[in-house]
């Protein structure tokens, strides 16, 4: 697969380029300009340097707020992977009900994001939704308003319902791509539904998993309108992650400087995450696949 | 019908989610005895129940926005019933009787198939150059447009107003569809990318020898091979830039403000008004349904043709 060298493809290129450009570069340079200046109103700014770097990364709201946002990206791909191969497993393979099954399964994915917020506040409330009044009938004292861990189980349960679908339709397409004679020489070799899982099955999503892993950790990273709209980032601060406290620096408070350089270090902090994922994910492929023709 | 509403109230709590991965395990364990049908084998009355047990899961929510939508507010704020005691379409008819809500609904569409269509047009030739060129800087700037789809829109969006306020775009249109292709190009060009580079270079090259000119060439064979790419690299862009609430509420005022943000009007002075949220809502679900319903094909067999 040796591709020719042609740098007149730049061309093709190029409209991207410039589009993206527009749409990134100016943007991102502002937001560099702001957390390297402050100002004291009438536009007239001056230097300061990593000041702003330096308070930010300092600060107990910008690290808890981090903190939280951590913790929920790890609870969300505890909970969304595994559950995502365990149903991409499930799903039929022939018939009409792939189509069913695959279409209600997407349904979620395509509601705006503060549709799925307010879906889950009028889900959840204990006056009126399903969910809290079933809770309480039960005899659980539901109200995400005011507990701090009920507000984290909802936020959690949300983003389940929300994006679980997303990992098991790409599993879904890792599997039904693996052909027919895989199984038919695991069957002959006497392998177990386990070791078909962890030799053909896994090897073969690999691909699929490791975008449904990127996508995954990234928004949930980057989460802002569904918490928003459902807990507000309440009760206190349980639930305000990074892009929620940093709009309510940015936009509500006008602090320009500090949610600047927040900004970049959220991004940073974003593509190194993200670049641990790829190089862990792509590297431990690499050792799992003991088949040569494992596809890569 | 009660019995449902308490099964779902209790099946949609986290713990039992990992007892739906204690089903698949406890489904696996007994299949090792009877290996023979190792690949698709295992007790498949078992296995239907955990998708189905999803999907109940994921309809539960979707059932009682619908439920709302139909009931009056002093029956939503006063009884609890699973199904309307008295239907009314009296909230359906608030949304669509008032300009500033249905127009919500146009604006919303005008800027997403414009995103789409720009992000298509502009990913299409681009990815036929990662795929089939090497050039300068290619493996960079491959992974500068991704790291574009890792920005957080917070961060964007306070830039992107004082950005578009320059040119006097704001409360446009094309701002809103300039914007989103901020994430949308990138995940199209990854999309593309993969599913051309599943396409054999030999065709290029035999109907260029067949005296193809290249635009000729791209419009009449290529396309055509890579439609199920197309229709899934749509799929998405219409997905996030449909769902994505924050730049486009911050780059509208009025004039193309999106439904999503039209909705939160819902709470203003006289206190929530819950009917009429939940049929907001429930419209605000009907396309992104239709989408689906026509691309479902593209979802089964699409995803795997590509890269993935």
């Amino acid at each position: 697969m040796d591709k020719p060298f042609d740098n007149r493809a730049w061309f093709f290129v190029l409209p991207v380029f410039v589009l993206v450009a527009i749409s990134a570069i100016i943007p991102l340079m502002t937001v560099v300009n702001y957390s390297f200046q402050d100002t004291f109103g009438n536009n007239v700014f001056f230097w300061a340097g990593f000041e702003w770097y330096a308070d930010v990364l300092a600060s107990d709201r910008f690290r808890s707020a981090l903190l939280r946002n951590l913790l929920f990206s790890a609870i969300i791909l505890l909970i969304e992977i595994p559950l995502g191969i365990a149903i991409a497993l499930c799903m039929p393979r022939k018939g009409v009900w792939v189509s069913v099954c695959l279409v209600l399964m997407a349904l979620p994915l395509l509601i705006p994001w503060n549709v799925v917020g307010t879906i889950w506040q009028v889900f959840g409330r204990s006056d009126i939704g399903l969910l809290g009044r079933s809770l309480e009938f039960v005899g659980i004292d539901f109200n995400y308003g005011q507990s701090a861990i009920q507000s984290w189980i909802i936020v959690v349960m949300m983003d389940v319902w929300h994006w679980t679908s997303l990992v098991v339709l790409l599993c879904y397409s890792g599997l039904v791509a693996i052909p027919e004679a895989y199984y038919q020489a695991a069957r002959i070799d006497g392998a177990s539904r386990w070791k078909v899982f962890l030799h053909i099955q896994l090897p073969k999503m690999q691909r699929v998993l490791l975008i449904a892993v990127l996508l995954r950790f990234m928004d949930s990273f980057m989460i802002y309108t569904e918490p928003f709209v459902l807990t507000g980032g309440g009760p206190g601060t349980t639930t305000t992650f990074l892009s929620i406290d940093l709009v309510k620096m940015a936009i509500g408070q006008f602090d320009l400087g500090p949610a600047a350089a927040m900004s970049i270090i959220y991004f940073l902090i974003i593509l190194l995450l993200s670049w641990v994922f790829y190089t862990v994910m792509t590297n431990f492929g690499v050792n799992a696949a003991d088949r040569p023709e494992a596809d890569r | 019908m009660s019995g449902e509403g308490a099964r779902g109230g209790a099946g949609a709590i986290p713990p039992s989610t990992s007892a739906e991965e204690a089903l698949e395990r406890a489904e696996e364990a007994p299949a090792k005895e009877s290996s023979p049908l190792a690949g698709l084998g295992g007790n498949s009355r078992l296995k239907a129940l955990v998708p189905t047990l999803y999907i109940v899961f994921l309809m539960l929510p979707i059932y009682w926005l619908i439920n709302m939508s139909f009931k009056h507010n002093n029956e939503i704020v006063s009884t609890f019933t699973l199904f309307p005691e008295n239907p009314t379409l009296d909230n359906y008819r608030v949304i669509f009787g008032d300009p500033s809500w249905y127009g919500g609904y146009i604006d919303s569409l005008i800027y997403v198939v414009i995103n789409t269509l720009v992000s298509l047009s502009v990913a299409l030739p681009a990815a036929y150059a990662f795929s089939r060129y090497r050039f300068l800087g290619d493996k960079h700037m491959f992974f500068w447009l991704l790291t574009n789809r890792m920005a957080p829109p917070a961060v964007f969006a306070l830039p992107f107003f004082q950005l578009y306020s320059a040119f006097g775009l704001i409360d446009t249109h094309v701002a809103v569809a300039l914007a989103h292709c901020l994430f949308n190009v990138p995940l199209a060009v990854w999309i593309l990318e993969g599913f051309m580079s599943g396409v054999p270079r030999e065709i290029d090259e035999t109907a260029f020898v067949d005296g193809y000119s290249f635009p000729r060439f791209f419009v009449k064979i290529f396309i055509p091979l890579i439609a199920s790419g197309i229709g899934v690299a749509a799929f998405f862009c219409f997905m996030f830039s449909w769902v994505e609430l924050l730049i486009a509420r911050t780059l509208t005022v009025t004039d193309a403000k999106p439904i999503s943000a039209v909705m939160t009007r819902t709470n203003s002075a006289t206190g929530l008004d819950w009917g009429v949220l939940a049929a907001a809502g429930v419209l605000t679900i009907i396309p992104g349904a239709l989408v689906i319903y026509f691309v479902r094909n593209y979802i089964a067999k699409g995803f795997a043709l590509g890269r993935v």
